[in-house]
């Protein structure tokens, strides 16, 4: 009997052991439930993680996906959208592909985040317990930043298009019924924002359309910066070739209040008044990352690991896409969103299996921006993992810009629109 | 008895750990081959599986594929972009990556 009670003993020592290491390994799937993660923002890269967790998780992940908007509609090619050439159904794709993967998708509102007991907090009154919780939540726009622009009104008076949807068609509905002769006036905000070529790409599709349509008007780009800040010489001859005096610049244009009843951008020695008022605002990560405290850098961005993504503020938490305190020369784009996502999802799937993550990650981008209906830009990068700056950094020698403007590229630029959408949500 | 079932049970633990042990780095070498490859779909498709527009990379020889990427990086063969991206990865890890590919299955 003592001898079948010191057996046990012995083995179940042996078994603690075993736990053990399975402890330090940290396999959540070892003890029978799966790893939780919940994300937050099925944007690019909100959508991308969850998609490559069910593709590279082996079956031993659960994922949630809290998302506000019933469906996924990109900010890239929305350009095209304002200007007439697609339609909004176009650059809409459904979470259909993400359900039948079995994520399972939450339409609703995330009201706050519980770190310490690791929850995740809805609207309804639901919460979602985690493991690892991935916040992508997009940007905030920075309204108190622009006088006279505060409230619903304002803002669906003088449209912003910065995120795709409702917005897209106001102003595509204020282009449409601006008069030739019409000023179509368009403010950036000082870098960085969200999508560096995409206010020039704009100015370039509205110049196109009004050329076709009322080629009395003109385009006016405010730029609060002091340069142009994606792309330069290859918009700058669009607007100078193509368009020829039909689009005129002004650097160091910074927009402080809007007078929405006459559409007047009032600027810091100038006042503007416009047929078409579009303003981009400044940005900062979106709410959800103020109240979980995941902001941490100028009160605007999330600082993060480079290796993981996760939030150098709160454990356990990372962040993805334009939330993020960018690395050197890194844009904020939804390409990039969808790449930093697949780094999380290897770091997140390897830090369950008790795995160190992988030491070299790389990030590529490629932005492609419409200088016209059909011909397309590109900018590009590489960018891998400097172990001493601990920090992502371009890889010498690679990446660049376009020759020139071209169809070819057009049509490039359609196919990567069809192709990240597949790699994002199908 | 006792020193039985002890040592079956530490049997057990060490089968396991060096199993684990074991798969570890050919793991590793697969799981990095494919965050590589991954920093590709955007364009080229999940694991090299494209849409209309772009080349699929799916189930191509990896020589091919390594040839293509080597010309693209030399200048010797035109392009609109690729001579730009193949510049940021070595040569090691165009092979990972080619080799990756060629794995895939084709559909």
């Amino acid at each position: 009997m003592s001898q079948t009670i010191s057996s046990r003993r012995g083995f179940l020592k042996a078994a603690a052991l075993a736990g053990a290491l399975a402890a330090v390994g940290g396999c959540a799937s070892l003890g029978g439930s799966k790893a939780k993660v919940v994300v937050i923002g099925g944007g690019y890269g909100g959508a991308t993680l969850a998609r490559y967790l069910t593709l590279w998780g082996g079956g031993k992940i659960d994922v949630s996906l809290v998302e506000r908007n019933p469906s996924f509609i990109s900010c890239p090619m929305s350009n095209l959208v304002i200007a007439g050439y697609r339609k909004i159904e176009d650059i809409t794709v459904s979470y259909d592909g993400l359900k039948a993967r079995g994520v399972r998708v939450i339409q609703g509102e995330v009201t706050g985040i519980d770190a310490t007991a690791r929850k995740v907090k809805l609207a309804d009154g639901s919460e979602l317990p985690y493991d690892r919780l991935v916040v992508s939540p997009g940007i905030e726009f920075m309204w108190n930043d622009v006088g006279g622009m505060a409230t619903a009104a304002a803002q669906e008076a003088i449209p912003h298009a910065w995120k795709a949807g409702t917005q897209t068609l106001l102003l595509q509905k204020q282009l449409m019924a601006m008069k030739d002769g019409g000023v179509f006036a368009i403010s950036i905000p000082r870098a960085p924002y969200r999508c560096p070529p995409g206010p020039y790409e704009r100015a370039c599709l509205v110049a196109d359309y009004l050329k076709k349509n009322k080629p009395k008007s003109k385009v006016l780009i405010l730029d609060a910066n002091e340069d142009v800040v994606s792309k330069k010489g290859l918009f700058t001859k669009a607007w100078q070739g193509t368009y020829g005096g039909m689009i005129e610049y002004r650097n160091n244009n910074e927009l402080k209040e809007v007078d929405v009843a006459s559409r007047t951008a009032i600027l810091e020695f100038d006042k503007v008044k416009a047929d078409v008022l579009n303003v981009v605002p400044p940005q900062r990560a979106a709410d959800i990352a103020r109240t979980a405290g995941l902001i941490n850098v100028n009160n605007r961005w999330c600082d993060i690991d480079w290796l993981t993504m996760e939030s150098k503020a709160v454990p356990n938490v990372h962040v993805l896409g334009d939330a993020t305190f960018p690395a050197p020369t890194m844009p904020k784009s939804g390409h990039m969103a969808n790449q930093q996502a697949k780094l999380a999802a290897a770091a997140l799937i390897d830090l369950f299996d008790g795995k160190a993550p992988n030491a070299n990650p790389m990030l590529m981008n490629t932005c492609y921006s419409y200088v016209s209906e059909k011909q397309g830009i590109h900018v590009s990068s590489v960018h891998h993992y400097d172990a001493a700056k601990k920090t992502m950094l371009p890889v010498t020698g690679s990446g660049g810009v376009s020759v020139a403007a071209s169809v070819i590229e057009g049509d490039f630029a359609a196919a990567w629109a069809r192709n990240i959408w597949a790699d994002s949500l199908s | 008895m006792k020193q039985n079932t002890m040592r079956l049970a530490w049997r057990g633990v060490l089968l396991a750990t060096a199993g684990l042990l074991a798969a570890a780095p050919a793991f590793a070498q697969t799981s990095v081959a494919r965050s590589l490859a991954a920093t590709c779909a955007n364009c080229h498709g999940t694991d090299g599986h494209a849409k209309d527009g772009m080349k699929t990379l799916a189930g191509k020889p990896a020589d091919e594929i390594i040839k293509l990427v080597s010309e693209f990086r030399t200048g010797q063969r035109p392009a609109t972009i690729m001579h730009q991206i193949s510049k940021g990865y070595t040569e090691d890890q165009i092979k990972m990556v080619a080799e990756y590919f060629a794995q895939q299955p084709a559909k």
